[in-house]
């Protein structure tokens, strides 16, 4: 008899092991399909947009009884596709549909008891309120006109991710027939090349280079440089030829260094700071690290300098083709649309990088708000001053400078960047821009791939459309 | 209150569960309640009435509490197996209705069981032919790598089930017979003699797990035999010994034989990549189905069984892996429950078997309970991957005619035992236990 107790003490032991002490262990396993099946039977909570109306995610379900399956539908089909992502049975899941799966489930709520645990059922996913904004984002889709790149609109202030474009987009509601297809595509639709892509940023990194000369207190604005071309960097000779800021130029100050862009002054400039210093600015502006975006992890790249292997690195480099957006064997500059409308975001807010996010809150069924995503500030990127005098100096470029196509009323400062990728024949473009110049509300990044033009014809277009959509509304 | 009132009075719990569980299983499936329920649990209830009724007319000493327990596991189980396929269920419950009338028949058939050790031999032989038969040529059929099931024509059934319970006669009366020897020998002086008996059922229960394939079975027989064993000469050391042989036999077979190997290599890690889907699939969705039940499970009705295609998400689902349903869906505390019920009819066994006045009663009492309480722990134990899973039974819960009737007779011989014992007693001390 006693033996039997043993014995049946042992079976309650392992019981205990496999329902407790190994449970998550368990459910963590990749053989278990159960979490997958059984989130299939919760209602996932829907997607809005920031206006609370257009729905960008919902559930349907199908079948009844303890067959019954919720399926998921975006009835904005490719407009959100890369932002919001997918979530699938099969496919698994991308995007917000994933970064905010914990809270689409319904998962970890903080009100959830014992007795919900005993009752467990109908168990209903929260809904998600996003930052974005429909106007803006059909705005940058028009503006790109089916050209490959991305548009990353965000609120200085708050971090708000207004608008986040990649083209080209993908319908989520295709994903589960057309996966196949979608991942063969050599166009990359499925890739977020706003946050996962980075390109040569070209003169846009000229901003970077700008705030760390000035805010280190070893240049003003005003400080006068020489413009000759071609100059010796990292022994050697760059010119000014092949840029936007062409040919030779006599003394003249930063603020004119960057109206015209010119290359051999800020490859100066930046030798002179160091690749230390250099490297400190480029940190806190976030370059080095995934951007701090309520976003998947595996969607998500960091900026930053680049050796031949793909690695960053944070020395040995040729700072001063680096500090123009470009870079040497030794080391790429590399960045994303995402991170770059990051520097102009920290330039508008006077100094402070406030962390982007895609969610405004989450509320529960019963409409109560279980999450509200406050600003938070990332980091202290420069002095209020030199965001000023930095804003001023940007400022030129759209009145007077590269990026005239970009002007509006109330203003807009900007930075222009063209990037060669294959000499001579197909350009990264880019525009990254705040506006209105008193008080920016939004900060703004648009890069286009392999463009016959400039940053100043290709991007700064699209910026002012998508600008404009965006203070319009 | 009379044995008789109290064994009434348990049922009472029975009904509740019955009607209880099916209607949480309806409310869970159909959303509404209609009064199918309420005619489940009273066909139900009033077969055990029957039962009791008739317990009371012919073994009025029987052990109060064995018969409640039993109906209770059945009961549970039916509302398992009706959970998760309905058409399971009515058979089952017909199979139940059989096993009644066979305990029933047990009873009238056998007023005494002290005739049964007459027939020791004539028993033995038949429990090695059953359990024989499913390695026979057109008889027998192969289940999951292990030969269990015989078909005669329409009718399939497990006959290791039966031979169980006629092996475990056939020990009791042969050990009662030889103790004395067996007994008498010391150590220095131990010839083939003592040791014979155990060498030869040592030497089934490796033919066992070699040739039937089937752990599961080898070591509850063998259990069995040991429990009896320490019972009929009181001898810790032959116990041991006789333990001893069954594991270093095991353990030669696990490394040299392939099919033993494989399920040694499954329990020890079934969440290799190689096997997961394959060999290992059964105990790892086993596992999983526990680790989603948790403290307090899902609750009745709610375990995931399906896969979206409609196909059962955990093999076997009614017979072999059915404690880790109830774990999925009571959780611990159910599942502490229901060992905790085996626990007490494993105890009314070992009771009845202190009672009993001779020998024979004593090791028969022992030897069912033994083999019913290792039945448990194979099973449980295969599921919780304490030990590796092999086919067999939960006794009274799991889907299966030969093992719900199997179960039924050996309950029936319990009651005839402890019905005997508790009357010799009661007139020994002149009252009423």
């Amino acid at each position: 008899m006693m033996l039997v107790v043993v014995l049946f003490g042992l079976l309650v032991a392992f019981t205990s092991r496999w329902t407790v002490f190994e449970a998550d262990s368990l459910r963590d396993n990749s053989a278990n399909r159960r979490p997958l099946l059984e989130e299939q039977r919760i209602p996932r909570g829907r997607i809005l947009a920031s206006d609370g109306r257009t729905v960008l995610a919902e559930s349907f379900a199908t079948g009844s009884g303890s067959r019954r399956v919720f399926t998921r539908r975006y009835p904005e089909g490719t407009v959100f596709s890369h932002p919001i992502g997918y979530s699938f049975i099969d496919r698994g899941r991308a995007g917000l549909e994933r970064s905010r799966n914990d809270a689409l489930t319904g998962e970890s709520s903080e009100f959830a008891t014992i007795l919900d645990e005993i009752t467990s059922a109908g168990r209903e996913g929260d809904e998600v309120r996003t930052t974005l904004d429909p106007g803006g984002t059909r705005a940058a889709i028009q503006a790109l006109g089916g050209r490959k790149g991305a548009v990353v609109a965000l609120e200085p202030d708050t971090g708000r991710v207004r608008v986040m474009v990649s083209l080209p987009q993908f319908d989520p509601n295709q994903v589960p027939e057309g996966f196949a297809r979608l991942v063969r595509d050599s166009d990359a639709p499925l890739l977020n090349r706003a946050t996962q892509s980075t390109y040569p940023p070209g003169s846009t990194m000229k901003v970077v280079t700008a705030v760390a000369a000035i805010d280190s207190g070893r240049y003003t604005p005003d400080s006068v440089v020489s413009g000759k071309s071609p100059k010796d960097i990292s022994g050697v000779p760059l010119s000014n030829c092949c840029g936007e800021g062409t040919g030779n130029f006599g003394p003249l100050t930063l603020t004119q260094a960057l109206t015209n862009s010119v290359n051999t002054v800020w490859a100066e400039v930046a030798e002179k700071l160091g690749r230390d210093t250099m490297v400190r600015y480029m940190k806190r502006f976030g370059f080095y690290e995934d951007p701090p975006l309520d976003y998947p992890d595996a969607q998500l790249a960091p900026s930053g300098v680049f050796n031949r292997e793909g690695d960053l690195v944070d020395d040995g480099f040729d700072v001063g083709r680096v500090a123009i957006g470009q870079g040497g064997a030794e080391g790429q500059m590399r960045a994303t649309p995402l991170q770059m409308a990051m520097v102009a975001g920290a330039v508008a807010n006077r100094g402070k990088l406030m962390k982007p996010r895609l969610t405004e809150r989450i509320v529960r069924q019963d409409g109560r708000i279980r999450e509200r995503v406050e600003p938070e500030e990332a980091s202290e990127v420069m002095k209020a001053e030199t965001a000023d005098r930095i804003k001023a100096m940007m400022a030129g470029v759209v009145s007077q400078g590269t990026a005239t196509a970009a002007q509006l009323p109330g203003g807009v400062a900007g930075k222009t960047g063209t990037a060669e990728v294959e000499a001579g024949e197909n350009n990264q473009v880019w525009f990254i821009a705040l506006a209105p110049l008193e008080r920016p509300r939004y900060a703004i990044a648009v890069t286009v791939e392999r463009s016959q033009g400039q940053g100043g014809s290709v991007a700064a277009p699209i910026a002012k459309q998508v600008l404009q959509s965006l203070l319009r509304g | 209150m009379s044995p008789r009132a109290r064994e009434l009075f348990g049922l009472i719990p029975v009904s509740l569960l019955v009607t209880g569980g099916f209607t949480a299983v309806l409310i869970t499936r159909t959303e509404d309640v209609n009064n199918v329920t309420i005619t489940y649990g009273a066909i139900f209830l009033g077969c055990c009435l029957a039962a009791h009724l008739f317990i009371r007319a012919r073994l009025p000493d029987a052990d109060p509490y064995l018969f409640p327990l039993a109906a209770l596991l059945a009961a549970f189980g039916l509302v398992m197996i009706y959970r998760i396929d309905e058409a399971k269920a009515g058979e089952q419950a017909v199979v139940f209705g059989l096993g009644l009338g066979l305990l029933v028949a047990t009873v009238l058939f056998l007023r005494d069981h002290r005739p049964l050790e007459r027939y020791r031999y004539t028993i033995a032989l038949a429990g090695i032919a059953l359990l024989l038969s499913p390695r026979l040529p057109g008889l027998g059929e192969q289940v999951n790598g292990a030969y269990l099931g015989v078909s005669l024509g329409p009718i399939s059934f497990q006959p290791a089930e039966f031979g169980k319970l006629a092996i475990v006669i056939f020990l009791a009366s042969y050990l009662e017979e030889t103790r004395e020897v067996l007994v008498r020998g010391r150590l220095p002086r131990v010839s083939l003699k003592h040791l014979g008996p155990l060498l030869v059922v040592w030497g089934a229960a490796m033919f066992m797990l070699v040739f039937i394939r089937d752990l599961g079975s080898s070591l509850m027989f063998f259990g069995a035999f040991l429990a009896l064993l320490y019972v009929a000469t009181a001898r810790v050391s032959l116990t041991v010994a006789g333990f001893g042989m069954f594991a270093a036999g095991a353990w030669f077979f696990a490394r040299t034989v392939g099919h033993v190997q494989d399920r040694v290599d499954v329990w020890l890690d079934p969440f290799d990549p190689a096997r997961v889907d394959a060999e290992g699939y059964q105990i790892a969705q086993s596992l999983f189905a526990q680790a989603d039940g948790g403290l307090f499970g899902q609750g009745f009705g709610q375990a995931l069984l399906e896969l979206p295609s409609g196909a059962s998400i955990l093999p076997a689902a009614e017979t072999d892996l059915i404690y880790a349903i109830v774990v999925n869906e009571l959780g611990l505390f159910g599942a502490c429950a229901l060992i905790l019920t085996y626990l007490l009819f494993a105890a009314r066994g070992f009771r009845t078997a202190t009672l009993s006045s001779d020998g024979f009663s004593k090791l028969l009492a022992t030897g069912l309970t033994a083999v019913f309480a290792l039945q448990v722990f194979v099973i449980v134990g295969g599921v919780t991957r304490v030990i590796p899973l092999t086919g067999v039974t939960l006794p009274f819960i799991s889907f299966g005619g030969s093992s719900l009737i199997a179960n039924f007779v050996l309950l029936a011989l319990l009651l005839i035992l402890s019905d005997r014992a508790r009357r010799d007693r009661g007139l020994l001390k002149g009252g009423v236990v």
